[in-house]
């Protein structure tokens, strides 16, 4: 991560930003994504196979050619032969060199239709949390390992195609062509030559699948096990060295990696095994070709060429058990990546209406969300519905008129996060409805709504790129004095300034290098500067001492222009300036109006309140706001 | 004549090679590839002589029944004779088994190599934060755990692969020059002249191609990355609109990824096109004298198939050495990767001999006199980090006394409370705990000192790691030999009980990763459980209720209350509710305690006042 232009940056130049999602094709799964370079695949075969053929052919022929010179023909009965020779151990060379980087440049361009498919999938895929395993992808994956998992599952095309499907085909290639060349030149000899190729080729391989399968199930369960205690021994370092419990931990640790290294102990003896019996199978087939061939009065000449022909011929056909057991480890992979691609598309409405520009007013009739499973802390998060599902919302009826300023308040827990993600598009709601600017959000297009309403979730990402590459993704094309005054209003020039580069300070990924104060400012400021018509904001100022923290919050709520906005907070003190609140518990909205009027009547925005007041020391309470 | 019976034996190594030697580059993880040959020699070092000692010689026994094989073939083949077949195949089959044996005794040094490696790494805990600039504290957990499990699985075609092979290249060829001395001097001269270009050679090319890969190493890293990047970001692209923008950023810049490794590959490449044409000129050498005396009679056709199956197998280990180093690049890098955590410097302590054994300078259990914690001078200097984080903190704490720390992001609280827990040590001044300087106990042989004073010490983070393990055990961390009511007990007193026992087993339940499953809120409240269970006389908190809202706050602060009673305690606290708690607030700032009136209600109004 160095210069700003050749950062892998989300944010280069300034195309429109509110692009309209790319609809996956119907011809998804992963070979979707090799298919359009099906010609240079092919290609990359053809000069595997041709460098096979080479080197059969060079083989064959140098065999004949020393056993025909032992029998003293003239000079001339052999210039064929060393032509032959000579052309074939050049071709090899150079066909295995284009087929090398043919076959690595075929796979990389895979890979990287792949990436982007796999990134539209994920990207336009319908925001449902109960429909897919990978919904933690869709909001992000914050959860490392299954990032890990996504990327390197997606990487997995190469190996589909360098180390499993070109190697197989050279090898049939070679298999074909070196009995064909027995058949030819000693026919007595083809079957054994035969038998070998198919035991090397495909009872091996075949004999190998199951008991490789065991070993290597057995070694990701021990895999993730230890992925467990190692994320227990580190992340929780500190606790366990101040409770005295490190020990203990690194025990289980290190008992977790013994029981992987036995397992892998098991794989490595497998693969020593297939590789011995590679061996002796190769050796077993030479030694029936001659016997078989010099049995069936073959002359030095044939028995020569067929002896050296099937040493090579076995040898080719051996990678097939590698390609096998290449191909069960990545199985898995593919599988994941395939049953992603193939999600069908959220259903996209015919004719989406277009969606008005200025704020727009927002509506919930009777919206209800559940996630399976999951227990709650019962004074928070409401069960019910049955067992295994947590009701997030229930019967949540809203109207957010234009240009309102409205304030969602309640304990963590009480559904707040999920409201707003409702209104984004981001939850659908099991049951109810949600309207912007008067229709249903499934009448518009996905991305109008997405680009309509945004703001700042609680764990939003900070790429890896320049602080201004990480705020103009918000609105690309955005001026210097834009970028400085949502800087301002969300506490952040003062931060941007004490940077080294200032602007052009680079953030790693993750936002490694900005403390957490930082970077939800950094967060904050890119919502601002999307002023999008409807502005979702889940807790800006939680970072902040209190004192900054309402002020903000007051500068969310009075601020001129702007659009509709919904902020969830769990200060009350600065809101006396929103146009309503909002008070949600255990999914229902149990109070709104105004915080004047909250206030005057007995209620659980009364209980907030007086709880705050109290928690404050006497006489710098919260005030009674505007 | 002949470039001849070039490689008859077989040339199947190249391809996996090469293959390996993309997956390097494209997938590879972790280390720059700069350090290569250091890791290189450091993992060699990793085997036991014993190992290397076998591995060759079953390098050489390989050698030998090769020689014998193809003598056995050659005599069968020119004299038409199947007499020799069924010594062969049992010399195949002895073959077969060396293959096996080799293999196993390869597999189980990776296996082992990589046990001690992981147990290395998982000894590397650190103690200290992320958020802590800690120079060099180099990869986060995440990245960590893939290098213990997938990362360090790259390292088996290191040492299933090119170790022996190395030795195969150490032994083979002499071995079969040995022979074709004895069955044809003259080709053996040849051969054993031009052997040497080999190396020669492969080391020139090499040379080339590690400068120009390692140049590109840097960009594919970042060009790599950025899918990750983005997958991560998913959620924020698409609440930005900028997913459709992303889809094209995505391809393009795999794309770029693309070009830029098959620029590198193109050249890497050639490294075995050239190796290759230089070993099929030197059979080409031996060759064509042999085919001369064979047309004119001057040498059996059994003498001339041996020579020309033998020379091959001098070159063919040799030329293998390159390519299955290439495949091995992935497994070095992340043994790089592994290396430079083992030799990151040690964050002080969060040793594991802080094991709680029966405590004898200082008494353990909840009749304990509180401490005095006093501070002298405290100075704590990141390595690598332009002030320090704490410059020159005098601070008394009386037996009993419960202080608050406030102060602005940055200002040293965290850091002042991972000083006193012995997680970071002063790098200047002192601290005296009932007149001891705690210095000295941390410096104490076997952390005997340090784990004697740990036990004295409650700690309830900001955000306290929940463990892969049951709630009873999550509360029992530091007491491990706790009866349940002595659990219950704890829990009821940090106001978990009630959400404990909603849990689908109660107190049995396991967490997950992470205590996924618990909200803030209840997460701090096992961690006050688990800190009030130790009993122990000081308790350390730091922001416990940071990211609660009102009502858990409360909750939280009653228990946190519970907890404090008639203990000395440091808390870090920003919000008034947990201020009160305090009979004192100290203000720090840049490091330094800020000058101001003491007492507990003034400097609670004057932080709910400040204004930044």
């Amino acid at each position: 991560m160095t210069s700003q232009t050749t950062s892998p940056s989300p944010v280069t130049s300034a195309p429109p930003s509110l692009s309209p999602d790319r609809p996956v094709k119907a011809s998804a799964g992963m070979w979707g994504a090799v298919r359009p370079h099906a010609g240079r695949l092919v290609l990359a075969g053809v000069a595997g196979v041709a460098a096979e053929l080479c080197g059969l052919g060079l083989v064959a022929a140098a065999a004949w050619l020393i056993a025909r010179a032992a029998q003293q023909p003239t000079m001339a009965a052999l210039s064929l032969a060393i032509v032959a020779v000579r052309g074939f151990a050049l071709a090899k060379g150079s066909l295995r060199y284009v087929e090398r980087l043919a076959g690595h440049d075929v796979a990389l361009r895979a890979l990287a239709e792949l990436r982007g498919r796999v990134f539209d999938a994920l990207a336009c895929a319908s925001p449902d949390p109960q429909r897919h395993a990978a919904s933690a992808v869709r909001e992000g994956v914050r959860d490392g390992d299954a990032l890990s998992r996504m990327v390197s599952d997606v990487d997995a095309v190469q190996d589909l195609l360098l180390r499993c499907l070109l190697p197989a085909v050279a090898a049939v290639a070679c298999a074909v062509g070196g009995v064909t060349v027995v058949v030819l030149v000693l026919p007595a000899s083809a079957v054994a030559l035969a038998a070998g190729t198919v035991v090397a080729g495909v009872l091996l391989p075949l004999a190998v699948w199951p008991l490789g399968r065991r070993a290597s199930e057995r070694a990701a369960v021990a895999r993730r096990q230890l992925a467990v205690r190692g994320l227990d021994v580190w992340e929780g370092a500190a606790d366990l060295a101040v409770f005295g419990a490190a020990g203990r931990f690194a025990d289980a640790a290190g008992r977790a990696a013994r029981r992987l290294e036995r397992a892998e102990r098991a794989c490595a003896r497998l693969a020593g095994l297939v590789a011995a019996a590679g061996v002796a199978v190769q050796g077993a087939t030479v030694v029936a070709v001659v016997w078989l061939g010099a049995g069936a009065g073959g002359g030095q000449v044939e028995v020569a060429v067929v002896a050296l022909t099937a040493l090579v011929t076995v040898e080719a056909t051996l990678p097939l058990a590698g390609a096998v057991q290449r191909l069960r480890e990545i199985a898995p992979a593919c599988r994941r990546v395939d049953a992603l691609l193939r999600t069908p598309p959220p259903v996209v409405p015919q004719d989406p209406l277009p969606l008005p520009t200025g704020p727009l007013p927002v509506e919930l009739l009777g919206v209800r969300v559940a996630y399976p499973g999951g227990a709650r802390d019962g004074g928070a998060g409401g069960m019910g519905g049955g067992v295994g599902v947590r009701v997030a919302l229930d019967g949540v009826d809203v109207r957010v008129e234009r240009g309102w300023r409205v304030a969602v308040v309640g304990a963590s827990g009480a559904g707040k996060s999920t409201l707003l993600a409702v209104v984004a598009g981001l939850v659908a709601p099991s049951a109810g409805s949600v309207a912007l600017a008067g229709h249903a959000l499934e009448r518009y297009a996905p991305g109008d709504v997405r680009a309509a309403v945004r703001g700042l979730a609680q764990d939003a990402h900070v790429f890896a790129g320049t602080v201004r590459a990480n705020l103009l993704l918000a609105r690309p094309g955005a001026s210097e004095a834009e970028l400085e005054a949502a800087a301002r209003r969300a506490r952040l020039l003062d931060v941007v300034r004490g940077l080294p580069q200032g602007w052009d300070t680079v953030v790693g990924e993750g936002g490694r290098g900005l403390s957490g104060g930082q970077r939800q400012r950094l967060l904050l400021a890119r919502a601002l500067l999307a002023d999008p018509p409807v502005l979702v904001l889940d807790e800006p100022a939680e970072a902040l001492d209190t004192a900054t923290a309402d002020a903000l919050t007051r500068d969310l709520l009075t601020a001129p222009g702007g659009g509709t906005l919904l902020l969830v907070t769990h200060r009350l003190a600065a809101l006396g300036a929103a146009d309503q609140v909002l008070v949600v518990d255990g999914g229902r909205v149990v109070q709104r109006g105004r915080h004047d009027d909250l206030l005057r009547r007995p209620g659980p925005y009364r209980d907030l309140w007086e709880a705050e007041r109290l928690a404050s020391p006497a006489g710098s309470g919260p005030s009674c706001g505007a | 004549m002949t470039r001849a019976v070039v490689e008859v034996a077989g040339d199947g190594d190249g391809r996996g090679a090469s293959q390996g030697q993309g997956q390097g580059e494209t997938a590879g993880e972790g280390a720059a590839g700069g350090s290569g040959r250091g890791v290189e020699r450091r993992l060699l070092g990793s085997l036991p002589r014993r190992v290397t000692v076998s591995l060759g010689v079953l390098a050489a026994a390989q050698g030998v029944l090769l020689v014998v094989a193809a003598g056995l073939l050659a005599r069968a083949v020119a004299g038409l004779d199947a007499g020799p077949l069924p010594l062969l195949a049992v010399v195949v089959g002895a073959r077969a088994g060396l293959v096996w044996v080799s293999a196993r005794v390869a597999g189980d040094a990776a296996a082992a190599v990589k046990g001690d490696l992981r147990a290395a790494l998982l000894a590397r805990s650190s103690a200290v934060p992320v958020s802590v600039p800690v120079a060099g504290s180099g990869l986060g957990s995440g990245e960590r755990v893939t290098l213990l499990t997938r990362g360090l699985d790259a390292v088996d075609p290191f040492f299933t692969g090119y170790v022996p092979q190395l030795l195969a290249a150490v032994v083979v060829p002499v071995v079969v020059l040995g022979r074709l001395v004895v069955a044809d001097w003259a080709s053996a001269l040849v051969v054993a002249v031009t052997v040497p270009l080999v190396p020669v050679f492969g080391a020139l090319v090499g040379m080339r191609t590690a400068a120009l890969t390692g140049r590109q190493w840097g960009s594919l890293q970042r060009l790599g990355g950025h899918f990750r990047d983005v997958l991560a970001g998913l959620g924020t692209l698409r609440a930005y609109g900028r997913t459709g923008h992303q889809s094209r950023v995505v391809r393009a810049m795999a794309d770029r990824h693309r070009r830029a490794t098959v620029a590198a590959l193109r050249v890497a490449f050639l490294s075995s096109l050239v190796l290759e044409l230089v070993c099929a000129l030197s059979v080409a050498l031996v060759a064509v004298p042999v085919g001369l005396r064979l047309l004119g009679g001057d040498m059996a056709l059994e003498t001339g198939l041996l020579v020309l199956v033998l020379t091959p197998e001098v070159y063919l280990p040799l030329r293998a050495l390159g390519a299955r180093f290439h495949a091995s690049a992935e497994g070095v890098a992340a043994a790089g990767s592994v290396f430079a955590v083992l030799d990151a410097p040690r964050a002080p302590s969060a040793d594991r001999s802080g094991e709680r054994k029966g405590a004898a300078r200082f008494s353990r259990g909840a009749g304990e006199r509180p401490p005095e914690i006093v501070l002298e001078d405290v100075t704590v200097h990141y390595p690598g980090a332009g002030r320090p984080a704490l410059d020159g903190v005098s601070l008394r704490v009386g037996p009993g006394e419960r202080v608050a720390l406030t102060g602005p992001s940055g200002a040293g609280k965290s850091t002042l409370l991972l000083v006193l827990a012995g997680l970071v040590c002063p790098t200047g001044g002192r601290v005296l705990v009932d007149g001891v300087d705690l210095a000295g106990l941390v410096a104490e042989p076997g952390g005997a000192g340090l784990a004697e004073w740990r036990a004295r010490l409650g700690w309830v983070p900001q955000r306290p790691h929940l463990f892969a393990a049951s709630v009873a055990d999550n509360i029992a961390l530091g007491v491990p030999g706790a009866t349940p009511p002595q659990i219950a007990r704890a829990a009821r007193a940090a106001a978990a009980e009630e959400f404990v026992q909603r849990l689908p087993d109660g107190y049995a339940t396991v967490l997950g990763e992470g205590g996924a499953g618990l909200s803030a809120g209840q997460r701090q409240r096992v961690a006050i459980a688990r800190a009030y269970l130790t009993g122990a006389p000081l308790m350390l908190l730091d922001e416990p209720t940071a990211r609660l809202d009102l009502r858990s706050e409360q909750v939280l602060v009653r228990a946190a209350a519970r907890l404090l009673e008639g203990r000395t305690a440091l808390i870090v606290a920003h919000r008034p509710a947990l201020l009160r708690v305090a009979d004192r607030v100290v203000r720090l700032q840049d490091g330094r305690v800020a000058p101001g009136p003491e007492g507990a209600a003034v400097a609670v109004a004057a932080v709910t006042g400040e204004t930044p």
